[in-house]
């Protein structure tokens, strides 16, 4: 049996999915293909991101704040709270019933849009050919006219610290804990080992973070991640930055971390679970044929243009595959580009706009440049900040801690990045990357009229305090 | 400055003309080379252009009134460039654009223009969707300083040049263009293209003209006696006599036509086109004339049918409408040869060891070598010319 498809995507996570549907809608003939199973065996869609990434740890990261809030935050509205209690297992049931209904979903969502879902291994072949191996071991040989390759990412796995699934897992047994690990050790303080932390921490862990680079986050704005740190190590977290893990001992029912710290000096520490999360890499075991003409670079990403084109005409890579930041809305916006283009539409990425988020409590996030990166490029500009405690909504709701900063070119006023670590931090920063995809100034925010008293007017006033007009706070006396 | 617009010097065969059609009208700005006035002659419709850049101010002659040989017909105002609001569909399309462009401006950018009083018309928007940003008017320098600063929305493809300015204008071609350029270059690869000349003493013909050009008219019902009508039909004779020129390659045959279908060149305003006279050889010299009146009118309105322009075993081509001195036509394919004719001059020719002044025509015949030897086509072109000093030979096929 041999199927003809206008567009077979290989990989059903964010990327993936959103790339059939886009596909689907544009009328092309698409089929989608997906390795996942769950536990009772079936293939679901949804890939990482649904099933071990962004929603369950989303819905651990609510849960667990829910508890936390009740337990040590209401007594100031002068609610008493006795007794509060966590059940692990219903946590975990809850978060596992969004997942089955969001993966449900998008196998809905395939059906209504006429996507084939098949289940298997997909393999690309030369002349874009895909061998599919069904989940029954049967192979089929798929016919395509593009292939869209998205089978994502797989969580980077060091020597020194090997799982076993019961006392150092990665990020996807990190959300099958049962009982909270009295202490919790987590390789890599980037943004899963914070919010996995931060999860574990709110119900009842002693958490440190091990961190191998001397800055953290390392990549964001620095004034942003020097505040954020801050916050982190006042709730409870021990973030050890310049510290490489190198090795580890499991001793009964713990494991002993051994690492370096910044100073050379060389420290060991116990804990009851570890978890790893050091990164993840580009996901191509088996995804290859030899002569499928698709190339990888030297870090094992597959190669494309801004198009997300591969050497292979008519083969497409998009996602965590691919180089850019590992983020689900990325590699669903390079779907949507990549379905229209063979569609015979121009569609084009903005890759300088895409916003980045940490969802601890408060939430970090970012779009745009950092103030380092503006500075190294020489450009000159104004930073306009202000924090949430000086905002009467974020007052009302007992949730000051943070800042917004908005960085703008001196010359042009143009909006050239946005950091946040606050309340709501992930839903401002896209107003303000909203802006920025039109070429916004600091100045246009400043005039246009925010709702009060909302979070939104931090962004407001941090955008004023860019040209030294912010009302609720005093402003900067400017250096020039 | 302004400039005379004078209507050709038409050649001696050609009397008086008729102002057919107006291109442009007083005010519109013109530039060089750009159509003014179509004239129509017996023949053909004379097309005349724009010397130089400028502005038509003055016409003097309306549509349908007589236009004599070199006579004013209009004046252009040299150099003075056409108003921003010029009524051509580009600037149009630039007005439309600019407004457009003035809604999606952001709100500093307004701001900022207002405040330096700056024309937002005149800023390029690097914002999304052509958005005016506030980088935009920060950056934006008036034109005076640099004469680079360019509209919102740039038609370049229409617009009018100031002179003196090394410019360039792109114009697509239009498809009848398209189709010529093709043909013709097609014919010059696939033909084995020569020319051979000679010169015919048209006195005798004008003579005749002369003598019975207001019987004919008379009797023919208004219809002129010119001289495409002896050229059909010596044609005629010619190619009986010479049916190789007559004839056409298919493939690796040779197709002899058994009937005369001669092509009389026309000129129109959007290109040559050769309607066919079917049959010529059944043909009167008044149906000759009547019928190459009738295609021409048909050619000025675009009205010949692709019927009446197709086929044809041989073509007339007359460049001395325009003043060819001598030309070496191109074939028509898949015809083998094209006669040209000429402009008529008085020259010193000798006549009987006597130097005389003649009105004299250059002729040239373009052949296709791979069909026609040099002999034929001299002979060919050579009987061509003794039937027009002879007109009483064609009558009596000699």
């Amino acid at each position: 049996m041999s199927d003809k498809f206008d567009v077979v995507v290989i990989g059903s996570g964010p990327a993936g999915y959103v790339a059939a549907i886009r596909a689907a809608q544009l009328g092309l003939k698409t089929a989608c293909i997906e390795k996942w199973k769950n536990t009772e065996g079936q293939g679901v869609n949804g890939g990482t991101c649904l099933n071990v990434g962004c929603i369950p740890s989303k819905a651990l990261l609510d849960s667990s704040f829910k508890y936390h809030e009740a337990k040590e935050e209401l007594g100031i509205h002068g609610i008493s709270t006795k007794g509060v209690a966590m059940d692990i297992p219903a946590m975990l049931k809850r978060k596992n019933s969004i997942i089955n209904q969001l993966t449900g979903g998008i196998a809905g969502l395939f059906k209504a849009n006429g996507v084939t879902a098949l289940y298997g291994t997909g393999k690309l072949l030369a002349g874009k050919k895909v061998e599919l191996t069904d989940n029954d071991g049967a192979v089929t040989v798929i016919d395509a006219d593009n292939v869209i390759l998205a089978s994502g990412s797989l969580p980077i796995a060091i020597p020194v610290a090997q799982l076993d699934g019961d006392l150092i897992v990665d990020s996807t047994g990190a959300l099958e804990i049962g009982e909270v690990p009295k202490r919790l050790g987590v390789i890599g303080a980037g943004v899963i080992g914070l919010e996995l932390g931060s999860v574990w921490n709110r119900l009842g862990s002693e958490v440190v973070l091990l961190e191998a680079m001397e800055d953290f986050l390392a990549i964001m704005d620095k004034g942003i991640a020097k505040e954020s740190k801050k916050i982190f190590t006042k709730q409870g977290l021990d973030i050890r930055l310049g510290a490489r893990v190198t090795g580890t001992e499991i001793k009964g029912k713990e494991v002993e971390v051994t690492y370096k710290a910044a100073d050379g000096s060389e420290h060991k520490q116990t804990f009851d679970k570890l978890i790893v999360c050091v990164g993840r890499r580009a996901f191509t075991d088996g995804l290859l044929a030899d002569d499928s003409g698709v190339q990888l670079d030297e870090r094992g990403t597959v190669f494309v243009d801004d198009q997300c084109a591969t050497n292979a005409p008519g083969v497409y890579a998009i996602g965590d595959l691919v180089r850019g930041p590992m983020l689900a809305h990325k590699g669903s916006e390079e779907g949507v580009m990549v379905a229209e283009n063979i569609a015979g539409h121009k569609a084009q990425m903005n890759y300088d706009i895409v916003p980045n988020v940490i969802y601890t409590h408060p939430e970090v996030a970012s779009v745009g440049q950092t103030e380092e990166q503006i500075k190294a490029a020489g450009e000159p500009y104004n930073v306009g900040t202000f924090p949430f405690s000086a905002s009467g909504r974020a007052m009302a709701a007992n949730d000051t801690q943070g800042m917004v900063k908005i960085i703008a070119h001196a010359d042009t006023d143009r909006i050239l990045g946005c950091h946040i670590v606050g309340p709501s931090a992930a839903d401002l920063v896209q107003q303000v990357a909203i802006a920025m995809e039109f070429g916004s100034s600091a100045e246009d925010l400043g005039m246009t009229v925010f709702g009060h008293p909302t979070l939104s007017e931090t962004v407001h006033e941090a955008a004023l305090a860019v040209n030294g007009a912010a009302i609720h706070i005093p402003n900067r006396k400017r250096r020039k | 400055m302004a400039i005379e617009i004078k209507a050709p010097t038409y050649p001696e065969s050609v009397q008086e003309g008729t102002l057919a059609t107006w291109h442009k009208n007083v005010g519109d700005s013109v530039s060089r080379d750009e159509l003014l006035v179509d004239i129509e002659t017996d023949k053909v419709v004379l097309e005349v252009v724009a010397p130089a850049n400028g502005v038509l101010a003055e016409v003097l002659k309306a549509e349908g009134e007589t236009v004599e040989s070199n006579e004013i017909i209009a004046r252009i105002e040299e150099g003075a460039a056409a108003a921003p609001g010029a009524a051509t569909p580009a600037a149009k399309q630039e007005e439309v654009d600019i407004q457009v462009a003035e809604s999606l401006v952001n709100p500093a950018a307004k701001k900022l223009a207002d405040e330096r009083d700056i024309d937002l018309s005149q800023v390029s928007g690097t914002g999304k969707g052509g958005r005016i940003t506030k980088e935009d008017v920060v950056n934006f320098v008036p034109p005076a300083t640099a004469p680079a600063a360019a509209p919102a929305v740039a038609a370049v493809a229409d617009a009018e040049f100031e002179v003196g300015e090394r410019v360039e204008r792109r114009v697509a071609m239009s498809r009848m263009r398209t189709r010529i350029a093709e043909r013709l270059l097609d014919v010059t690869h696939t033909t084995a293209s020569l020319t051979t000349f000679n010169e015919v003493d048209m006195s005798a013909l004008m003579g005749l003209r002369r003598q019975y050009q207001d019987e004919f008219t008379k009797t023919h019902n208004g219809t002129r006696l010119g001289f495409m009508g002896f050229f059909v039909k010596a044609a005629v004779e010619a190619l009986k006599r010479f049916p190789l020129v007559n004839a056409s390659i298919d493939g690796t045959d040779i197709v002899y036509h058994g009937y005369q279908d001669i092509g009389v060149a026309v000129s129109t305003d959007r290109g040559l086109v050769v309607p066919v006279l079917r049959n010529a050889e059944n043909m009167s010299i008044a149906t000759v004339e009547n019928s190459i009146s009738s295609y021409a009118g048909k050619a000025r309105d675009g009205k010949l049918t692709i019927d009446e322009m197709t086929g044809g075993t041989f073509t007339i081509t007359n460049g001395g409408v325009y003043g060819s001195l001598l030309s070496t036509p191109i074939i028509n394919p898949p015809q083998s040869a094209i006669l040209g004719m000429h402009t008529i001059q008085q020259r010193p020719v000798a006549v009987n060891g006597q130097v005389e002044i003649r009105p004299m025509m250059y002729l040239a015949m373009s052949y296709d070598h791979r069909l026609i030897d040099g002999k034929e086509a001299v002979q060919f072109l050579v009987t061509i010319k003794q039937l027009i000093e002879d007109p009483a030979k064609i009558l009596l096929e000699i």
